[in-house]
C-alpha cells in the first residue's frame, strides 16, 4: 500500500479525495510531554520525532513552551499545534468567570431572560480581591452557606479550601486603607470564591465528578467534538458537610486522592462513563438521563461560545480540553469553572492508559495531517461532532426532514464506543481504492 | 401418585395456608370491608361487586402476584408417606454428602472460634452500639483487624466435595469408553441436551429479538428495541408478576429493570418490609456475631477490590449483616437440601425447643458470597428495597449454588450439564484440556458458583440474570459457561497447561453473553 501522496491528488473519478495541499506521507512532530501522548505519537505510522530545533509539522507542547515560543514561531499553512495562544481565557478561573458573566449579560440583552438562564450552570463565583465587595453582598444574602476558595491558576486541587465565615478570607479583603508599601510587599494571590454545591449527587454516600473530553479545532467558526469515553472520579471517603477541613472528602481529583491516608492505588476510584450512565439510567430512567446529558452538552457549547470572541483564532491551533462536571441531587449538572487545557494524560491504570491512547489517536485522526478526511464527517472514532458553527444533529437535516420537530443532538457521552469499527469504515480509502 | 385434581387441591390448600395471616391478607380484608361504603356495591350482588372492586383497584393483581410467588417456592408434590427430608432432597446419597459437608463447615467454624477466642455471638456494650449506629452508613471506613479470620471455605473446597460424590446404586465399574463421562462429576443425574433446550429457551432463538443483541448500536431501534420498551412499560404499569417474568426472557431495558425484577420477585417495599429491615438493623446493633467478621473480610477481599463494585461497599454490609440475622430465611430450608447449623442449650441436646440456629438465618457465608449482592446495588439504592430483592433472589436461586442436591438448578446439575455439553459438542477441546491436566470444570466452577458475578461486566451480568429470572432456572449459567469455552476454543487448543488455560479464560469482561448463548444453543450443529 503506497503511502506516497502528493498534494492535490485526484482519485480515479476525477474528484478531489482530500483537501488541497494536504496529505503528508511523513509528519515531523515535536513532543514536550513524556506520558501517553509520547507513545501514541511514536506509534503513528509515518510520524517521526524531531529533536531540538528541527522543523516540525506537528507540536504537542506544554503551555510553558507555548508562552515562550509561539509568538516567535512562523508556522506554514499545514502546521498544527495543540494549544491556542490565549487558552488561559478559558482555563484561568478568574478570566473564565469574567467571560461567562459577560456572555450571559449579552445574551440577556439580546435574547432575553430565558435564553440567558441557560448559562446558569455555574455557581455564584467572584474574583478576589477585585470583586470582594460584590462577594460580601452575595455572602450576606445567604447566611450559613459554604463557599470554596480556589487559586485561579493552580491545578490538581492545590491551594483549595472551604470556608463559612468571612474572617477566614481576611487576606483577600480589598482594603483601600492599606498603605502603598503593604500592598507592594504582600501581593496576595488571585483567588475565586465560589458557592459550594452542598447537595452533590452521591453514589453509596460518595461524591464524584465527571471528567469529559472536548476537542476544539476552531473557534471562529466554532467547531467542537465530544469524546464518548470519560470517567467519574470518586472521592475515597464518604461525603459530609461536617468536616469542611477534610479536603479528601470534597475534592475528587485523582491527584489529591492519591495523597489521602486510606488511598489504595489498587482499588482505583474511577468508573468509566458508560458505567455511570448505565447506573444513572437504571436508577432514574432513560428519558431523565438523556435530558441530563443534553444539559451537559449545553455547558460545553455555552462555555466555548463565551470565549469565542476573545480567543485568538489561529487555524494552526487545536486544543483538547478536560472538563470537570458535578451533578447535584436534583440531577442538575454544574460546571465549577474547572477546565484543563492540558488534561492529565498520565494513566492511572491499564484501562485508563488504553482509553487515553484511543482518545489521543482519535484526536490525531481529526487533526488529519495525513489528509484522509473529507471534512464533512460527523463522527471520527470515539469523537462525535457536537457543534459546527451551529448544533449538529444525528439525523440528516434536509428539505424533507426540516419540518420535523424531532432532532436529536449528535452527542453520545457515556454511550457505546465502537471506534475501531467506525474508523475501519471511515479511513478505508487509500489512493486508487473506491470508497464503498 | 396423586391424580391431577387432588394435586391441584393440595396445592391450593397449601398456598391458602401460607397466605393466611400475612399482611396482604389483612390488607385485602380491610379493603373489602371499607369498600362496602362505596355506591357501586349493591346488596343483591355484594360478592360479585366486592370482587369486581378488588380487581379494578389492583388488589386482585397483588394477590395473583403473591400466589405466583408462592408457586415458585412451593415444595414439589410428594407422597403423603414421604418424610420431610425428601422434600429437601429426594436422593439419600446427596443428603448424606450434604450433611457431612455441613459437619466439616461447622467444625471449621467452631475451631476458628476456639482458636481466636472469639465468641459465636456477643452482646455489644452500649458505647459500641452507639458508635455503630452513627457509622451505619459508612461501615466501610472501619478497618478492623481481620487478619486472623479466614473464610470458612472457598468454592474450590466445595468443588472437591462434588467431585467425590458417588451414587452407591450406580455401577461405574465398566471400562472407560467413549460413552463414559470425561469430566469430574461422576453422578448420573438427568440433564437436558441442546435439542430440548432449544424448545425450552425458544425466546432466545436466532429469529427472536433480544436485549443484549438487537439493541446494538447498528440495529435500528424500530426493529425491536422501541417496541420491547413499550411493552415493558405496560408490564410495569399493569404490575403483573407473571407477565414480567415472561417479558424478562428477552431482556429488561436498563430503565425498567429495577421495577421488573421487583415485580418478578414480588418484592415490595411496604411499611412492613421497611419495619422488618429496621428490626434486623437493630439486631445488628445489639449483637455482634462471629460471622460478621467473615462478611467484612469477604467484602474487603472481593467487592471492594472490584473496579465497579467498590463504591457499594457500605450497602453490602448493610445488606449482609442484616441477612445473617433474618430468621425468615429459615423457611427456605424446607426445600433446600442444606440444614441450618444448630446448637443446643447446655444439657438439652436434641430437644428442638432448646435449639438455636447459628447464624440466625442458617447461612454461613463463604469466600465470594458478597458478590451475590453487589450487582443488585446497581438497581436499588434504598437499603430495605435492596435487601428485600436480594433475600428473595437468595431463597429462590442462589442457595442452590452452594448446596449438594439433585435439583436441576442445583450446582451439581449445572456442573454435570456444563461437562456434558462440552463433551458432546466440543469433544476435541475437552479431550485436549483433559490431557494437559486442565479439567474444564476446574476453571468454570468459580464462574457458576457466583452466577458469573464479578467475572462479566455489569451490564452483561444483568442481561444474564434477566434470563435466570425469566426462565426461573440457573441452567442458563451452565450453558453460558460452555459457550465461553466454545468461544475461546481456538486459543484453548493451543495451551499446554492448566495455568495457561486459566490465563486464556481469566478475563471475561469483554464478553457479550447473549450472542454467545444464542449461538451455542441455536447455531451448534447437532
Amino acid at each position: 500500500m503506497s503511502k506516497n501522496r502528493t498534494a492535490g491528488y485526484k482519485g480515479p473519478y476525477g474528484y478531489q479525495k482530500r483537501r488541497e495541499g494536504e496529505g503528508r506521507s511523513c509528519v515531523r512532530y515535536k513532543c514536550g510531554l513524556t506520558n501517553t501522548i509520547q507513545d501514541v505519537l511514536r506509534q503513528r505510522p509515518g510520524w517521526m520525532e524531531v529533536k531540538d530545533d528541527g522543523e516540525w509539522d506537528f507540536n504537542w507542547c506544554d503551555v510553558g513552551w507555548l508562552r515562550e515560543n509561539f509568538d516567535h514561531s512562523y508556522m506554514e499553512e499545514h502546521v498544527r499545534i495543540c494549544h491556542f495562544r490565549n487558552h488561559y481565557e478559558l482555563t484561568r478561573k478568574n478570566l473564565m468567570v469574567k467571560n461567562l458573566k459577560r456572555y450571559r449579560k449579552t445574551l440577556e440583552r439580546e435574547a432575553g431572560r430565558i435564553e440567558a438562564a441557560k448559562c446558569d450552570f455555574f455557581p455564584r463565583t467572584f474574583e478576589l480581591p477585585s470583586e470582594y465587595h460584590l462577594f460580601v453582598e452575595e455572602f450576606k444574602r445567604s447566611p450559613g452557606s459554604t463557599w470554596i476558595m480556589k487559586p485561579v491558576a493552580r491545578s490538581q486541587g492545590k491551594g483549595i479550601f472551604l470556608f463559612q465565615k468571612l474572617k477566614d478570607i481576611m487576606d483577600w479583603k480589598k482594603d483601600g486603607s492599606r498603605s502603598e508599601e503593604q500592598r507592594d510587599e504582600t501581593q496576595v494571590e488571585s483567588y475565586v470564591a465560589q458557592r459550594y454545591v452542598e447537595n452533590p449527587y452521591l453514589i453509596s454516600g460518595r461524591k464524584f465528578d465527571l471528567r469529559v473530553y472536548v476537542l476544539v479545532t476552531s473557534y471562529i467558526p466554532l467547531k467542537a467534538w465530544l469524546y464518548r469515553d470519560g470517567f467519574a472520579r470518586f472521592s475515597s471517603t464518604r461525603f459530609s458537610l461536617t468536616s469542611i477541613d477534610d479536603q479528601y472528602v470534597h475534592l475528587t481529583n485523582v491527584a489529591v486522592q492519591k495523597t489521602a491516608p486510606d488511598y489504595d492505588p489498587e482499588k482505583g476510584c474511577k468508573w468509566q462513563m458508560q458505567q455511570l450512565r448505565r447506573y444513572l439510567t437504571a436508577r432514574h430512567g432513560t428519558e431523565t438521563i438523556e435530558a441530563l446529558f443534553k444539559d451537559v452538552d449545553n455547558i460545553f457549547v455555552r462555555s466555548l461560545q463565551s470565549v469565542q470572541k476573545v480567543i485568538i483564532n489561529d487555524k494552526h491551533c487545536i486544543e483538547l480540553y478536560g472538563y470537570d462536571i458535578l451533578l447535584d441531587q436534583d440531577l442538575k449538572p454544574w460546571w465549577l469553572i474547572e477546565v484543563n487545557a492540558s488534561p492529565s494524560l498520565t494513566a492511572s491504570s491499564q484501562e485508563d492508559y488504553e482509553m487515553k491512547c484511543c482518545l489521543l489517536e482519535d484526536t490525531l485522526h481529526i487533526v488529519d495531517m495525513e489528509g484522509r478526511l473529507t471534512g464533512r464527517e460527523k463522527r471520527v472514532g470515539g469523537y462525535d461532532l457536537m457543534w459546527n458553527d451551529g448544533p449538529v444533529y444525528r439525523e440528516d437535516v434536509n428539505l424533507e426532514t426540516l419540518g420535523s420537530a424531532c432532532f436529536t443532538a449528535n452527542t453520545h457521552l457515556g454511550c457505546v464506543n465502537d471506534r475501531k469499527k467506525q474508523l475501519r469504515q471511515l479511513l478505508k480509502p487509500f489512493p486508487g481504492q473506491k470508497r464503498i | 401418585m396423586m391424580d391431577e385434581g387432588t394435586e391441584l387441591s393440595l396445592t391450593i390448600a397449601q398456598i391458602v395456608q401460607r397466605l393466611k395471616g400475612t399482611h396482604l391478607h389483612s390488607q385485602i380484608e380491610r379493603q373489602a370491608k371499607e369498600c362496602l361504603h362505596r355506591p357501586e356495591i349493591k346488596l343483591e350482588s355484594v360478592k360479585e361487586d366486592v370482587r369486581n372492586f378488588l380487581k379494578v383497584s389492583g388488589w386482585e393483581r397483588k394477590l395473583q402476584n403473591a400466589v405466583y410467588r408462592e408457586l415458585h417456592v412451593q415444595l414439589p408434590p410428594s407422597h403423603p408417606a414421604a418424610p420431610p427430608e425428601h422434600a429437601k432432597e429426594p436422593l439419600a446419597y446427596m443428603r448424606k454428602a450434604q450433611a457431612s459437608w455441613e459437619k466439616r463447615i461447622l467444625k471449621s467454624l467452631n475451631s476458628m472460634c476456639t482458636e481466636l477466642g472469639v465468641p459465636l455471638a456477643r452482646k455489644r456494650p452500649a458505647v459500641e452500639q452507639k458508635e455503630l449506629t452513627n457509622k451505619w452508613n459508612e461501615m466501610g471506613t472501619d478497618e478492623p483487624d481481620l487478619s486472623r479470620f479466614r473464610p470458612v471455605y472457598a468454592p474450590k473446597d466445595f468443588l472437591e466435595v462434588l467431585i467425590s460424590l458417588r451414587n452407591p446404586n450406580h455401577d461405574s465399574s465398566e471400562e472407560a469408553s467413549a460413552k463414559s463421562h470425561w469430566g469430574l462429576i461422576q453422578v448420573p443425574l438427568h440433564d437436558r441436551g441442546i435439542p430440548q433446550m432449544r424448545e425450552a429457551y425458544s425466546e432466545l432463538s436466532l429469529t427472536t429479538g433480544q436485549l443484549g443483541i438487537d439493541d446494538h448500536t447498528h440495529v435500528p431501534p424500530d426493529l425491536f428495541e422501541s417496541e420491547h420498551i413499550r411493552i415493558g412499560k405496560k408490564v410495569v404499569s399493569e404490575q403483573d408478576s407473571a407477565a414480567a417474568q415472561q417479558y424478562s426472557r428477552q431482556g429488561c431495558p436498563t430503565g425498567l429493570r429495577a421495577d421488573l425484577w421487583a415485580l418478578i420477585l414480588n418484592s415490595t417495599n411496604e411499611p412492613e418490609d421497611v419495619m422488618h429491615y429496621e428490626q434486623l438493623k437493630a439486631g445488628v446493633i445489639h449483637h455482634d456475631l462471629l460471622v460478621d467478621n467473615l462478611i467484612y473480610k469477604d467484602v474487603k477481599l472481593t467487592a471492594s477490590n472490584d473496579d465497579y463494585y467498590f463504591v457499594f461497599e457500605d450497602f453490602l454490609y448493610q445488606v449482609l449483616l442484616c441477612f445473617s440475622r433474618d430468621t425468615a430465611v429459615l423457611e427456605h430450608f424446607s426445600y433446600n437440601s442444606a440444614t441450618p447449623p444448630k446448637s443446643y442449650i447446655q444439657g438439652k441436646v436434641g430437644i428442638e425447643e432448646f435449639a438455636v440456629v447459628y447464624p440466625p438465618n442458617g447461612v454461613i457465608p463463604f469466600h465470594g458470597f458478597s458478590m451475590y449482592v453487589a450487582p443488585l446495588c446497581f438497581l436499588y439504592n434504598e437499603p430495605s428495597k435492596l435487601y428485600s430483592v436480594f433475600r428473595e433472589m437468595y431463597v429462590r436461586y442462589f442457595f442452590r449454588l452452594h448446596s449438594v442436591s439433585s435439583s436441576t438448578s442445583g450446582i451439581v446439575s449445572l456442573c454435570l450439564q456444563f461437562e456434558r455439553l462440552l463433551q458432546t459438542h466440543l469433544p476435541q477441546l475437552f479431550y485436549h484440556l483433559r490431557e494437559i491436566g486442565a479439567q474444564p470444570l476446574r476453571i468454570a466452577f468459580k464462574w457458576m458458583v457466583r452466577a458469573f458475578s464479578g467475572y462479566l461486566s455489569t451490564d452483561q451480568l444483568l442481561l444474564l440474570w434477566d434470563r435466570i429470572l425469566g426462565y426461573d432456572s440457573l441452567e442458563i449459567v451452565a450453558v453460558l459457561a460452555a459457550a465461553v469455552f466454545a468461544f475461546r476454543a481456538e486459543n484453548l487448543m493451543e495451551v499446554t497447561s492448566l495455568a495457561s488455560a486459566e490465563a486464556v479464560l481469566a478475563d471475561l469482561s469483554t464478553l457479550k453473553v447473549m450472542p454467545l448463548i444464542q449461538i451455542f444453543l441455536f447455531a451448534t450443529v447437532i
